[in-house]
């Protein structure tokens, strides 16, 4: 009954929030901070979009978004209430609630996962026990769960080489394989002159390994004290990442922007993939309806992982992590 | 290509002229062109590879220079094992030796290096840079382990320079060469102990590579190893954009391909569409042999070709006016020449429509058109000629025909008339005759006339020749014939050849004679009697169902005319009612097909035969039917003449 109500809730408030647009000048916007995972990057069009074009203040908000990058970590800004809304991979939300943060997932943006392993076909890698024995660079945790179960599964051990920003110890040869994310990584190895076919690649997700990364994570504490302010933030990301998706010129333009602006090292055509390959996993199935679910056996199958890995001591109740609990 | 057959002369000489003409003009023209251009391109090529070559060189000696520094410093720090002072001051003394380095770094392992002994995770480094004229410390203050500088040299065990990246100020791009620090332990293993780094500020190569410059527009870049720009005067896709990273945003291919060649250390010399927009360039690359980056140098075809494209306009211009020129000649000679030739085929055309009083052009030349203009005079003469003798000619020929078409209407008004039927009132027997004349005027005779009310009599001749003396000839006998049987009282059909033959053989100067049956039906008792001179005997047919036919029997007389007193017999016969006697000419046995074979007895008696029960007039019919049938297409060369008497039986038996 609790579910139906929230549903009815939070529909209500999507339609219900444009539809004050015009007394809302009246109203004084809410402010209101928010920090992506990284730098300004297409990752996070959608929110940028959302600012840019005057949708949170549609909706009241007065959004500041907090740029992240080498050194910054939106899971300590949100854990140390720098950050209210905060961009967080579904096993960093997991694991900051087992931690004792108490924090809510408002919306799983990212539902297929695109972290990767990818291999030069003629080192001889063409399938999962090829990589046994071969120096692989891996990023840092949560980057590592996933390679980690992978390899279990396979019955692979591997030479770990330590991965930071570029790709290119595997460039250089350094390593046989490397971790990339599909809309970065993979496509900066690309145009580094690799063709696609000469490449073996791995998708966790391919690999019963599907752990959806970006959500919107907020404190409970500002769920439960302000939860018009979290779900009116939470459809304005929604509209803004309609409105990328719809108007990709204009996403990869401000996008380009922010960029420029941080002095990030990139281009168009770049940014352009990430944009494209992020609709493939913020709405693998292109259906809309979908958008910013979390299903239940998704969370499950992470949280599952995690426990089995002694990274969590027990898996948080579904309900209470899911706010509002709509999104099965 | 009707339209073409509808030209005149003048125009089909000019367009095959000049179709020829502009043909070699263009072939000429490519293959100039083709050649030229090729001969530049070579030129262009070797110059450009030797360009690329000395620029490289160049670079590459500056390269191998910077790297032979860390290589210094690290085997000292390996044999020397100099302590944290002792480095510093090393690095600072050999940053002040190689003013072209940026910066020296010597990063160690956790516990190695001058901070062995401190700690083990202890990391100890220590970074000199230059800054504007002096040398200052420039500490590591982030675990550097893990950044490719360092990180790559390590797991590859072997020197290494790095993708280009920004400085410490963020604005200077820079590359490192860094070599691992090794040692060997006691056991003979080797340890990894840290990264001996030089730095070297891209500005110095930057400039080597913008000092290269061709005609206005072309240009030299840099690409990494990893195809990102490290030059190029477009400065947005410095560090930003690879040349794959262009490709794909120009959806083309083919600069993907050539930067693959380019990074994958090859040199080549390609046409090349520009990275940042539509010019054609060629490109040549050859790669830095020290870090496997490669130089591109583009050279703009447009710039270049200019010379080529201005003389191949030159030529292409007075090509054209070559062509005019041409055209004009070619125009006025086609003209001049098929002038003479217009005017007489407008003289031919009237002359064809009938005018023969058209004037030819008189033509002062003696070429051929002036002989066809004299021939044609010639003819129209001949021709005024012809026409007159033919008009004089015809004329007179009209004048014998309307004369023959005259006496060939008297002639048929000598024979007796067959419509109506000669005697309506005498059933006792039935007779119709046919003569077909070959000619207006033929030589066939016949006639029948009731000499009393019980005697018919009836002749049939053939006169030898043709034309109006035959017919003469044919006249006299005729009257001749009837006026004896008329006379005598004795009524003997051989009494009357002989008498009638006296009179044509007397006065006979030609030497003309004539076939001639006779005979005389008494209608009451069907009694024939019969004379036959010379002609061909008639047959007799039966009554009867299958009806025989059978010639009448000779008398053995000869043709009438031909001697005086010659003697002739008679026979006589009865005729049964219902038979049936035929009497003709040879015109009917001797009518011939289109292979020259004669109609023949057997085929008449074969037709008569079948015919023997009809009306006399339809046996007439379709003999003369069989005969058309037989003869098809052959036009008739002797009179036809038939004379067919069926008797019924006397008045008596008739009732």
């Amino acid at each position: 009954m609790f579910k139906k109500t929230a549903l009815i809730l939070l529909v209500s408030l999507l339609f219900w929030f444009p539809g004050r647009q015009n007394p809302a000048a009246a109203q004084p916007l809410t402010k209101v901070t928010f920090m992506p995972l990284w730098v300004p990057q297409a990752q996070f069009a959608g929110y940028y979009v959302a600012l840019e074009t005057g949708i949170y203040k549609k909706y009241g908000l007065d959004v500041k978004i907090i740029s992240g990058g080498p050194g910054r970590s939106s899971t300590t800004y949100l854990k140390n209430r720098k950050a209210d809304f905060a961009s967080l991979w579904l096993v960093n939300g997991i694991t900051l609630c087992d931690q004792g943060t108490a924090v809510v997932n408002l919306a799983q943006i990212v539902q297929r996962s695109a972290l990767m392993l990818v291999a030069r076909k003629n080192s001889g890698i063409l399938k999962p026990e090829d990589i046994n024995g071969r120096k692989v660079s891996l990023w840092g945790p949560p980057f590592t769960i996933q390679p980690e179960i992978f390899f279990q599964q396979y019955n692979i051990k591997v030479i770990p080489i330590h991965q930071s920003y570029s790709v290119n110890l595997f460039l250089r040869h350094a390593v046989s394989v490397t971790s990339a994310m599909w809309y970065n990584e993979y496509h900066t190895i690309l145009n580094a002159g690799i063709n696609p076919d000469e490449l073996t690649t791995f998708f966790f997700a391919d690999h019963n390994l599907n752990f959806p990364e970006d959500g919107i994570y907020t404190r409970r504490e500002t769920w439960e004290e302000h939860p018009d302010r979290c779900l009116a933030f939470v459809a304005a990301s929604f509209a803004g990442w309609k409105k990328a998706f719809a108007e990709p010129d204009l996403a990869l333009d401000i996008t380009m922007r922010n960029l420029r602006k941080e002095h990030i090292i990139t281009n168009r055509v770049h940014q352009k993939w990430m944009l494209e390959h992020m609709r493939k996993i913020i709405l693998p199935h292109n259906d809309p309806e979908e958008l910013g679910r979390l299903k239940r056996e998704d969370f499950l199958r992470v949280a599952g992982a995690l426990k089995e890995l002694g990274l969590i001591k027990k898996i948080p109740d579904f309900t209470s992590f899911r706010q509002p609990p709509a999104g099965e | 290509m009707n339209w073409l057959r509808r030209r005149g002369i003048a125009f089909k000489l000019s367009l095959m002229v000049l179709s020829g003409v502009s043909l070699v003009i263009g072939v000429i023209l490519t293959i100039n062109y083709n050649t030229t251009r090729q001969l530049m391109v070579d030129k262009i090529e070797d110059g450009a590879f030797n360009l690329a070559e000395a620029t490289a060189n160049r670079i590459n000696t500056l390269l191998r220079a910077a790297e032979k520094i860390p290589a210094g410093i690290a085997t000292t720090i390996t044999q020397l094992n100099p302590n944290q002072e002792e480095l510093e001051k090393f690095i600072r003394t050999r940053l002040q030796q190689n003013p072209e380095l940026f910066g020296i770094a010597a990063a160690f392992e956790p516990g190695a290096g001058p901070a062995a002994g401190r700690g083990k995770s202890d990391l100890y480094s220590c970074y000199d840079i230059r800054a504007y004229n002096h040398i200052k410390k420039c500490p590591i203050d982030y675990d550097y382990r893990y950044h490719d500088w360092y990180q790559i040299p390590e797991v590859l065990n072997r020197a290494v320079w790095s993708e280009p990246y920004f400085g410490e100020s963020g604005q200077i791009i820079m590359t490192s060469f860094s070599w691992p620090i090794i040692s060997r332990t006691a056991a003979g293993k080797t340890r990894f102990n840290g990264i001996v780094c030089v730095d070297l500020s891209l500005n110095w190569l930057r400039n080597v590579v913008s000092s290269i410059k061709i005609g206005k527009t072309g240009f030299a870049f840099l690409i990494t190893r990893n195809g990102t720009f490290v030059t190029y005067p477009k400065t947005e896709l410095i560090m930003n954009e690879t040349i794959f990273s262009i490709a794909e945003a120009r959806h083309n291919p083919a600069i993907r391909e050539i930067g693959r060649r380019m990074i994958a250390g090859e040199k080549g010399f390609t046409a090349i569409t520009s990275l940042t927009n539509n010019e054609k360039y060629w490109l040549v690359y050859t790669p830095l042999k020290a870090n496997g980056w490669s130089l591109g140098v583009l050279f703009p075809q447009n710039e270049l070709m200019a010379d080529i494209n201005s003389l191949t306009k030159i030529m292409l211009g007075l090509g054209i006016g070559g062509f005019f020129l041409i055209m004009l000649v070619i125009l006025s000679t086609a003209g001049a020449i098929t002038k003479p030739l217009r005017a007489l085929a407008e003289s031919a055309d009237q002359i064809a429509s009938g005018n023969l009083e058209a004037v030819i052009p008189i033509l002062k030349t003696r070429d051929e058109v002036g002989r066809l203009a004299l021939s044609f005079a010639d003819m129209q003469r001949s021709l005024k000629e012809y026409i007159k003798n033919l008009t004089e000619t015809t004329a007179a020929k009209e004048r014998i025909e309307s004369e023959l078409k005259i006496a060939s209407e008297i002639q048929m008004g000598i024979l007796p008339k067959i419509f109506p039927p000669p005697f309506p009132n005498r059933p006792e027997f039935a007779l119709y005759t046919t003569i077909r004349p070959a000619r207006e005027v033929g030589g066939d005779l016949y006639d029948f006339f009731m000499i009393d009310d019980q005697h018919l009599c009836f002749t049939v001749g053939d006169v030898s020749g043709k034309g109006v003396a035959a017919a003469l000839f044919m006249a006299i006998t005729q009257t001749l014939i009837k006026t004896q049987v008329k006379a005598q009282v004795e009524r003997s059909t051989a009494t009357t050849l002989e008498m009638v033959n006296n009179d044509l053989a007397r006065d006979n100067p030609s030497m003309m004679f004539v076939t001639l049956f006779i005979g005389i039906l008494n209608i009451v008792t069907g009694e024939l009697e019969y004379c036959n001179g010379g002609h061909n005997p008639p047959y007799r047919l039966t009554a009867d169902a299958g009806a025989e036919v059978h010639p009448l029997a000779g008398t053995d007389g000869i043709a009438l005319g031909v001697m005086e007193d010659t003697p002739f017999s008679c026979k006589s016969v009865t005729l049964k009612p219902g038979e049936t006697v035929f009497v003709f000419t040879d015109g009917v046995t001797e009518a011939m097909d289109s292979q020259g074979k004669l109609f023949t007895e057997p085929r008449l008696e074969n037709i008569l035969g079948r015919l023997s029960r009809r009306p006399v007039n339809e046996i007439a019919h379709e003999i003369l039917s069989a005969i058309d049938e037989f003869s098809t297409g052959i036009p008739q060369t002797d009179d036809i003449t038939m004379l067919i008497i069926r008797y019924n039986g006397g008045k008596t038996a008739a009732n």
